[in-house]
């Protein structure tokens, strides 16, 4: 369940990224890239908030 | 239970150690310190700081060169200075200070630097409300503005204030937790913001970007009525501009909690991501905006991250405001509750967090904001400079550490006179040498650590430091 909600947290990350290079490229639109940004957003809070402090919390557990 | 009860169950139950050394079994690892360092310098004042290269005409070359060679001085300062004594100590700096210098002291200084640290917070309160306004068509204050200009302005600052407040309310933890969530998110939107709007610039290859970075965005002319920057400015400014926090050994709170002195080194996450990237990034959006506004000398940071980056951009002002803003207010808590150690961290953080956002909605304190970070830093570098001296020298030149605590007094005159003498050194340096305030620091610390170990030497009783005795911590 971790490693797959770490994938989704990583994957949101490149569509907050990627999309910019894609206009840069004239591939797609300025518009395009701002709506697939805030998905990006909204998916990296909510799926990242799920590991990212467990695994300190697991770090400090170990010391 | 009611919630209430609860809650304040959990609110007192908030320890940060503040008169005591740091447990072994309370540090933290290397991810707690790269999060914190690269969600706190990754933030609100990074869309003040990046236009100001480009407003005061840097060259893309002075820049790349000048942040490079400031940002890895910054970093070694954090290691070798603050990290080396946080590692020693334990302690906070408003702790440890007490020992050298006495209560008395101690109270002037840190009513000093809780200020400070409340217009600092304040004013990225302030940015944020920038972003959070757009929505709401909220009338933007403009450079000369110097009080609130709407209801909706106070409104809105109250809102992110109260948000801030609350969440520093529940200590370091919750802070960190925070900050390592948004870190990696805030960069990708600072890079992926400049490079949406590079086309616009008339970057349409990556052969094009360092022609246009040396003719357009940083073409080494300033603004009418701005100063001209060169390879040094910048240098200086990346360096000093946290003078506060690492040579002003402020960030002595933060790393006391690392196992090792090394891991001062985190902060390079902060200055090459923060204070390298997102200057640059946020250097290009203000350029575009001067080019598509014809010149227009108004600024706002959360329009414009929402016009390159949308809801996105304007959101990420908002949260980078929010996580430089919440460690401040954390600081300013400690530093207010060093006063009276009884009174319970959450109550003084409540109270700091109030008095940040009443400052917060006057827009002239992030009109000022240059001034007022290199003068933040430059009135805590002596204590520093008091600091790692006391910590690593005195006792190896035959004098006593922590004098305040061995003697019992109120106050040690040592300190009181280097802080004295040090800043009015500076003060002379800028005022009859006119040297920017940026450049002071360098000379100003080895002033201050001159004036210590003099006065040190005249008023330590020979007697009180052979019966002196020190505990050592060894982890």
């Amino acid at each position: 369940m971790k490693s797959l909600l770490k994938i989704i947290s990583f994957i949101a990350l490149a569509v907050t990224l990627v999309p910019s290079f894609l206009v840069f490229k004239g591939i797609i639109t300025p518009e395009l890239s701002k709506t697939l940004m805030f998905i990006g957003t909204i998916v990296w809070f909510v799926s990242a908030s799920f590991w990212m402090n467990a695994s300190d919390e697991n770090e400090e557990a170990e010391n | 239970m009611s919630s209430t009860q609860n809650l304040k169950q959990r609110l007192e139950a908030v320890n940060e150690y503040e008169r005591t050394p740091i447990p072994k079994n309370k540090l933290k690892g290397w991810k707690s310190f790269i999060g914190t360092y690269a969600g706190e310098h990754t933030a609100g004042t990074e869309f003040v700081l990046g236009p100001l290269f480009v407003a005061h005409g840097a060259s893309a070359g002075d820049l790349v060169s000048g942040l490079i060679v400031g940002n890895i001085l910054a970093v070694l300062s954090w290691a070798f200075l603050t990290g080396k004594v946080a590692v020693k100590t334990r302690t906070t700096l408003y702790y440890q200070l007490e020992k050298i210098a006495g209560n008395r002291f101690t109270l002037v200084y840190n009513l000093v630097n809780a200020a400070l640290f409340c217009f600092l917070a304040g004013s990225m309160i302030a940015v944020s409300a920038t972003a959070v306004g757009i929505p709401f068509n909220l009338p933007m204050p403009s450079l000369t503005d110097v009080y609130p200009n709407s209801v909706g302005w106070v409104v809105t600052v109250f809102g992110i204030g109260a948000i801030t407040t609350v969440v520093a309310m529940f200590g370091f933890n919750v802070i960190s937790k925070f900050a390592n969530i948004a870190a990696p998110w805030m960069i990708m939107i600072f890079i992926a913001a400049a490079v949406g709007v590079l086309p616009r610039l008339g970057i349409n290859s990556f052969s094009d970007f360092w022609p246009v970075a040396e003719t357009t965005i940083w073409n080494g002319v300033p603004l009418e009525g701005q100063s001209k920057f060169t390879f040094w400015h910048i240098m200086f400014f990346a360096w000093f501009c946290n003078m506060g926090m690492h040579i002003g050994m402020a960030d002595m709170s933060l790393l006391r909690y690392a196992k090792k002195w090394t891991y001062g080194f985190s902060s390079a996450t902060g200055m090459f991501l923060g204070h390298f990237i997102a200057w640059m990034a946020s250097g290009i959006l203000y350029s575009l905006f001067l080019i598509e506004s014809k010149g227009s000398l108004v600024f706002a940071p959360g329009p414009i991250a929402y016009e390159a980056a949308g809801i996105a951009g304007a959101v990420c002002v908002v949260i980078a405001g929010w996580t430089t803003a919440n460690p401040t207010l954390y600081r300013a808590g400690l530093a207010i509750q060093s006063i009276n150690p009884k009174w319970k961290t959450w109550k003084v953080t409540l109270f700091v967090g109030l008095v940040t956002t009443i400052a917060a909605c006057f827009p002239a304190l992030v009109m000022q904001l240059l001034e007022f970070v290199a003068l933040y830093g430059l009135i805590l570098m002596p204590l520093g400079a008091v600091i790692f001296l006391d910590v690593f020298v005195l006792r190896k030149m035959g004098l006593a550490s922590n004098y305040a605590e061995l003697t019992h007094s109120h106050f040690n005159p040592a300190v009181g006179i280097t802080w004295v003498i040090s800043l009015i050194f500076c003060l002379g340096l800028n005022i009859y040498g006119g040297i920017e305030i940026f450049f002071l620091g360098l000379p100003g610390w080895f002033v201050a650590v001159i004036v210590y170990l003099i006065a040190s030497k005249v008023i330590q009783k020979k007697s009180l430091i052979k019966t002196a005795t020190y505990t050592e911590l060894n982890y």
